[in-house]
């Protein structure tokens, strides 16, 4: 017996029923991997051998080896942390807000997203972490330990200091939420590790599982837990990056002293995070063939979310350059203009375009329900986020209040294999996941087969 | 015969069904041991009689604690311990000291919530659950009806169970 909704599209098509859900989505934990898989993981660890070789001379030599000079102290470093933790905002984002606002699309991608974000938060940590240069000394400058200084703590005045307590609470409870989430799934594998007799896999998947039971009693206590944390979850995804946008804008550098930062650093991270999620979940529907759960449907309601972050993103970008203007400061409207004229002017243009215009695109149905144009539009925006940051940081930095100390920013191939580095952690992770763990949320999938699954033709 | 031992086992492959079964099975005075099902079930809590989880209280309790933590660390450290100028600021303002306050309440709701969860569930990683039909993780709804705890013999707790939409009846029996 199914219903369909009369005015809204199927989020499972197929004709799929609440077994077949268990069948399609444990089968590549299962089997053996394919060889696509095999050279995608191939490809990201190398990535992360390379970059592991830099971080390796980084810590030997020092933080010279990194393109920065006095006058530009944060570059590529800084403007990849702040992007990775943008793109980390989307996993909370879906999993916690669209919970509370009951959005049933969500219950394909969470997973995944949720997985993107514990990884992405992960290569954002590793750039402040490396630029402290003595790696092994951080704890010290950056929780409250007691020392031998004569305990001289950590300020708690300042917005760097906010930054590590707001990543490490956000990646905690992102990965106790996605966790949570898996525990009913492992058990699922669990139990047709058993009934097909491999005793190896059962034992494990138990142990991953903590013993789930399935009962009535745990369900009920299990939903009032995922409630709570989504609960929890919504005003932190929100503070993360008004918090990182703390870092910039209680300072006095011109370009980066302005009250419109925190929603317009929020806006930007949903953003990135959501063409992040795009990018991911286009190749991975493909690979283990999840056409008939993440469908067009997903894609055009998550290119809509697209629209409207870029559009507030183009607004806020609007809204700088105006009160610039009107607001008379000759240093401020020195940087913004510095910024789209200045020697840095192709990195502010490429912004622009990438994330203001490009984005307006998916306003065309036959755009945003394509695979291929969202796919591109998806690393398009990306690419442009990246620039956002780099124009921020750079560009404010790059003409110093004296002009004896006006420079320019050039990367070495350290900086670049810093970034390296981190783009082979983040995709070998994911592929370790995508390979080992459930990617789709078996047992959120299953209680809406009934009510939102296209019916047998 | 003893507890925990002898039960009968209903199959439902249906919500739906399940919980119209649930009230009509109580009605006829059978007590239910426990029913395991696939998926969170909405509503099922409620017709087997369950009080609401007081989990909520845990996590309001454990975030109180992680914002007072956080205040008086702060308050400590900064006003008290070792005060240091900076900027010409006051010692102590609540102001700045928001972001952590906030975080460590939500950092310790979260984990003392999860982990009271895991507590009061018997979760644990090397304990194996006691199943009485394991394709509850999979498609099907498991009532679980404990003979000890009934007067009624088991034949006709199975056709009950048959006339309100199981599946299939069986029986399961531990050591």
């Amino acid at each position: 017996m199914q219903v369909t909704s009369a005015i809204r599209e199927p989020l499972i098509t197929g004709g799929k029923t609440v077994h077949d859900v268990s069948e399609d989505i444990s089968r590549q934990v299962e089997g053996k991997p394919t060889n696509l898989w095999k050279m995608a993981f191939g490809i990201s660890f190398v990535l992360l051998a390379y970059g592991f070789y830099c971080v390796c001379i980084l810590l030997w030599e020092g933080i010279g080896v990194w393109g920065l000079n006095k006058t530009v102290g944060w570059a590529w470093d800084i403007t990849n942390f702040v992007w990775w933790v943008g793109i980390g905002h989307a996993g909370t984002l879906i999993s916690a807000i669209l919970l509370l606002f009951r959005q049933k699309w969500r219950m394909s991608i969470n997973r995944a997203a949720e997985a993107m974000t514990i990884f992405a938060v992960i290569c954002a940590a590793t750039f402040p972490a490396f630029h402290m240069g003595r790696l092994w000394l951080g704890f010290y400058w950056a929780l409250p330990l007691p020392n031998t200084f004569g305990s001289l703590w950590v300020n708690f005045n300042s917005p760097l200091l906010w930054d590590v307590f707001a990543i490490s609470t956000y990646f905690t409870v992102s990965l106790v939420f996605w966790y949570i989430g898996l525990i009913p799934d492992f058990a699922v594998i669990r139990d047709r590790a058993v009934r097909s007799g491999h005793k190896m896999r059962a034992t494990i998947y138990n142990a991953l599982s903590f013993g789930w039971d399935g009962a009535a009693k745990t369900w009920m206590r299990y939903e009032s837990v995922a409630l709570i944390l989504a609960g929890l979850s919504t005003p932190l995804v929100l503070s993360v990056h008004t918090i990182v946008s703390f870092d910039f804008a209680t300072s006095v550098i011109p370009g980066w002293h302005t009250t419109i930062f925190p929603p317009y650093f929020v806006a930007g991270a949903i953003f990135s995070g959501f063409a992040m999620v795009l990018t991911l979940l286009i190749v991975t529907r493909k690979v283990f063939k999840l056409e008939d759960y993440i469908t067009i449907y997903h894609i055009e309601l998550m290119n809509i979310v697209i629209i409207i972050t870029g559009s507030i993103v183009g607004i806020a970008y609007i809204t700088e350059f105006f009160v610039a203007w009107y607001g008379q400061v000759p240093a401020e409207f020195y940087a913004f203009s510095n910024r789209a004229f200045g020697p840095y002017w192709w990195a502010y243009w490429c912004m622009m375009t990438c994330n203001v215009i490009s984005p307006q695109l998916f306003w065309f149905k036959k755009l945003r329900t394509n695979i291929a144009a969202t796919f591109v539009l998806s690393i398009i925006v990306n690419i442009g986020m990246w620039f956002e940051r780099f124009v921020i940081i750079v560009t404010s930095l790059h003409r110093d209040y004296l002009p004896s100390s006006w420079s320019m920013f050039y990367p070495t191939m350290y900086d670049v294999g810093q970034y390296i580095f981190t783009f082979g952690l983040f995709f070998t992770a994911f592929f370790l996941f995508a390979k080992f763990f459930p990617v789709i949320n078996m047992a959120e999938v299953k209680s809406i087969v009934k009510s939102s699954s296209e019916k047998k033709h | 015969m003893d507890n925990n031992k002898n039960f009968v086992v209903g199959v439902f492959g249906d919500e739906d069904v399940l919980l119209h079964a649930v009230p009509a099975i109580r009605e006829k005075g059978i007590k239910i041991h426990e029913v395991y099902t696939p998926f969170p079930v909405h509503g099922l809590d409620e017709v087997l009689g369950y009080k609401r989880t007081r989990l909520p209280i845990a996590a309001f309790l454990f975030g109180l604690t992680g914002t007072s933590l956080a205040l008086t660390m702060q308050i400590w450290m900064l006003g008290f311990d070792w005060p240091m100028i900076i900027g010409g600021k006051n010692f102590v303002s609540l102001p700045p000291f928001v972001p952590v306050t906030f975080e460590l309440t939500v950092l310790l709701a979260a984990l003392g919530m999860v982990a009271t969860f895991m507590i009061v569930s018997d979760m644990k990683p090397y304990k194996w659950p006691r199943q009485f039909d394991n394709r509850s993780t999979d498609d099907k709804h498991i009532m679980a009806i404990d003979l000890a705890d009934n007067k009624l013999s088991k034949s006709e707790i199975e056709s009950i169970l048959k006339s309100n939409g199981a599946q299939e009846v069986n029986e399961k029996n531990f050591e």
